[in-house]
């Protein structure tokens, strides 16, 4: 019994499924690209909390290793992204992306 | 047999690959050195494998033993498709061997002579490659072991063929006699190839040792048999130019005279000849398609004999000649006489082909004419040609001992033993023979020059490379009656023995009617002495009395008229045939082509172009909404992997 399981898994479930549901809404209705980029760090996490907690009630560390990669990935990700917006803002003069609709068919 | 004979086809197949890939870059020496020499290395490895089957048999008849004196060389296997199966490999025998003498020998020749002949032509070196290429595809032709791989050199030869008809492509009508040459064939190729897929679907093996074997247990005259020999048959009217498929002979007339003389008269014709000698058994067990294939043989000497009464273009003469002559060649099968058709194929390759040569070179001299009625008194100045020409006369018109005289002889033999008025149509036929060729002699050769001044002043001997094959020619056409000299002049009939193994199986089901030693020789006289009659008349009409055939714009009688013009043929399938399916193409064209075809095809097209104007909306550039309709998207996949 360690500490994560003082807590049952419902809660966990619950939690981060509100979380998730928070990224996304935040992704469709803001219309600031770094809020976006917030909301989508947001479901990331929802999703390392709840890969941490099956883990540990599953008792298999491979849940929690994938925890490591997906935030590796993730601070990549950023990365990369943020430069982007760096580019974008000095183009547009603004991070908002319905500026950003040349890419029509 | 040393599979160094499977190299026989191969030496004409790299002289074609060398002149047409480099013909540009090569002197016209080397040209016609390669030409020349990839056949002669063919000769020379087709004389080893006669001698080796000639050794054979002597072998088998000192001892006493039979022998089927036949070697198959098997190269690789080239298609095998559930139970189909055929073998690339060549089949050496008897039948074989002279076909390769014939098409190496007379080919050889002819490749000297256009050394000559082709000399000041620009395209020198595209026609010898297609030479080349022609007796590659010949060779295959006889040297394959079973149908499929005849049928590719038969088809082979149908393209050089067309190519050569047309090889003066500029001129308009002669690419209308190629394309004629090229359409009649493919009717007759439809048959023979009907004809292979059902000796595959009786025999199941399309290898001629295999069919025959199998074919040797059924019963005379069933059905299946009579097809199978009736289709082949109707390929074989096809590339032998016998009725109804003779038409594009005479126009083939078109291509270089060496062409004609190779081609159209000595070795692609016999293609026919050919195959059904090489089927002999499927015949013999077939007694109403041999009725068939004899009663068209008969009517096409005749009818084109009459035609050749008539024509007034030196090389047309030569083409309905060689129809006629064809036609007594399958009157040969068709009554039985297989060897006497092989050994009609071999002297008539050697006086026509004799004879289209020496036309050649008259036409050379005469700079390119080639009516009779402006030539005349040609022997003084075309000594060479003359003489040969006039022993190449003599031959065909049967007179003894000349070749022409033992073949033909043999053949109205067997048919006289047939059935009586088969024979005496064939002497009347011999005897049209006899007339229209002396005639054309005597119209080329004696009287005075009726061409312009200009023609009489070029008039010129050829080049020796032209009249030296002539000579060879003209020797083998004199003296080619040996190789079968029948029993009642004491000879042995050498050729007979030679051919035995191949025909032995149906001369044991034909049974022949034996006729006396008397019968035959007063058969011979009478045909000797009906075509020497028929030259006399031809010299009264023509030296003597020095009648000229009338201009072209003269007023001729009817039937004359009639004869002339071929009897209409050609106008004759222009109505029967050609119009309806113009009619029918272009009303195909009009109702289905445009209205369903063409519609269908542009609704096609137009439903893309309408349905991607619509969906490209959909790609509106806002960020916002792809995010949305990707999540969207998942919620979907997801109620869906719920449900």
């Amino acid at each position: 019994m360690n500490t994560i399981q003082t807590i049952h898994i419902n809660h966990y479930i619950l939690l981060s499924t509100v979380l998730f549901c928070i990224g996304v809404l935040g992704v469709l209705f803001r219309r600031n690209a770094i809020i976006i980029f917030m909301s989508v760090e947001l479901m990331l996490n929802a999703v390392n909390l709840l890969l941490v907690a099956f883990s540990s009630y599953w008792n298999d560390p491979a849940g929690q290793i994938f925890v490591f990669f997906v935030m590796v990935v993730a601070a990549a990700e950023v990365a990369v992204g943020l430069a982007i917006l760096v580019m974008i803002y000095r183009n547009t003069g603004s991070t908002d992306i319905d500026v950003l609709n040349k890419l029509k068919g | 047999m040393n599979s160094i004979v499977a190299l026989i086809p191969v030496f004409p197949l790299l002289g074609f690959l060398v002149i047409a890939l480099f013909g540009k870059k090569l002197s016209k020496g080397l040209v016609s050195v390669i030409g020349c020499g990839t056949v002669l290395a063919s000769l020379v490895l087709s004389i080893y494998a006669f001698s080796r089957i000639l050794g054979d048999l002597g072998v088998a008849n000192a001892f006493n033993v039979g022998t089927d004196a036949s070697y198959t060389i098997p190269l690789f296997n080239w298609i095998h498709a559930g139970n189909f199966n055929a073998d690339f490999s060549f089949l050496i025998d008897p039948l074989s061997v002279i076909f390769l003498l014939i098409i190496t020998g007379v080919g050889f020749l002819i490749h000297v002579y256009s050394i000559g002949y082709m000399h000041d032509d620009p395209a020198f070196a595209r026609f010898f490659s297609y030479l080349n290429l022609f007796i590659f595809f010949m060779l295959l032709l006889v040297l394959g072991d079973n149908y499929l791989t005849m049928f590719v050199g038969w088809e082979g030869v149908g393209l050089c063929s067309y190519l050569l008809i047309g090889f003066w492509f500029k001129n308009t009508e002669y690419n209308k006699a190629a394309n004629k040459a090229f359409i009649m064939n493919r009717i007759g190729d439809l048959g023979f190839l009907l004809g292979i897929i059902l000796i595959f679907i009786t025999f199941g093996s399309i290898k001629y040792t295999e069919v025959f074997d199998t074919a040797g247990s059924f019963q005379s005259n069933q059905a299946v048999m009579i097809t199978i020999t009736l289709l082949l048959f109707i390929g074989a009217t096809g590339k032998s130019a016998q009725i109804p498929l003779y038409t594009w002979l005479p126009d083939a007339m078109a291509g270089p005279t060496p062409v004609s003389a190779l081609i159209h008269a000595a070795t692609m014709v016999t293609a026919g000849i050919y195959m059904i000698a090489r089927s002999n058994i499927l015949y013999t067990l077939a007694p109403i398609s041999m009725d068939i294939v004899a009663g068209v043989g008969l009517f096409t000497a005749i009818y084109a004999a009459t035609i050749g009464l008539f024509q007034n273009d030196i090389k047309k003469v030569l083409a309905y000649s060689t129809v006629s002559q064809l036609g007594y060649m399958f009157l040969a099968l068709g009554v039985g006489a297989y060897t006497g058709a092989v050994f009609h194929v071999m002297t008539h390759a050697f006086f026509k082909a004799l004879l289209f040569l020496a036309a050649g070179s008259v036409i050379h001299a005469m700079s390119g004419e080639q009516d009779i009625r402006k030539m005349g008194g040609l022997k003084k100045s075309l000594r060479i040609t003359f003489l040969t020409f006039m022993l190449g006369t003599i031959a065909i018109s049967g007179i003894f001992p000349f070749s022409g005289f033992f073949s033909k002889d043999e053949i109205l033999g067997h048919a006289f033993t047939y059935n009586k008025f088969f024979w005496l149509m064939g002497v009347l036929g011999s005897v049209m023979t006899a007339f229209y060729m002396f005639r054309l002699f005597y119209l080329t050769f004696f009287g005075k020059f009726r061409g312009t001044k200009e023609q009489e002043h070029h008039l010129h001997e050829s080049p020796k490379t032209m009249t030296i094959p002539l000579i060879i020619l003209a020797v083998l056409s004199v003296i080619g009656g040996i190789f079968g000299i029948p029993e009642v002049m004491g000879g042995k009939h050498f050729l007979k023995e030679f051919l035995e193994p191949v025909f032995s199986a149906s001369d044991f089901k034909m049974l022949p009617k034996e006729m006396s030693h008397a019968t035959e020789i007063i058969l011979m006289a009478v045909a000797v002495l009906a075509a020497i009659i028929s030259i006399y008349s031809a010299y009264y009409l023509f030296v003597k009395k020095g009648n000229l055939p009338p201009a072209d714009n003269a007023p001729i009688n009817p039937v004359q008229k009639t004869i002339y013009n071929k009897y209409y043929a050609d106008e004759f399938y222009a109505k029967l045939f050609m119009k309806p399916t113009d009619w029918l193409s272009d009303k195909l064209h009009r109702f289905v082509e445009i209205k369903f075809i063409d519609r269908a095809v542009n609704f096609v097209g137009e439903g893309v172009t309408w349905t991607s104007a619509q969906v490209r909306l959909i790609q509106t550039g806002h960020i916002g909404f792809y995010i949305f309709a990707m999540v969207i998207g998942v919620i979907l996949i997801l109620l869906y992997k719920l449900i």
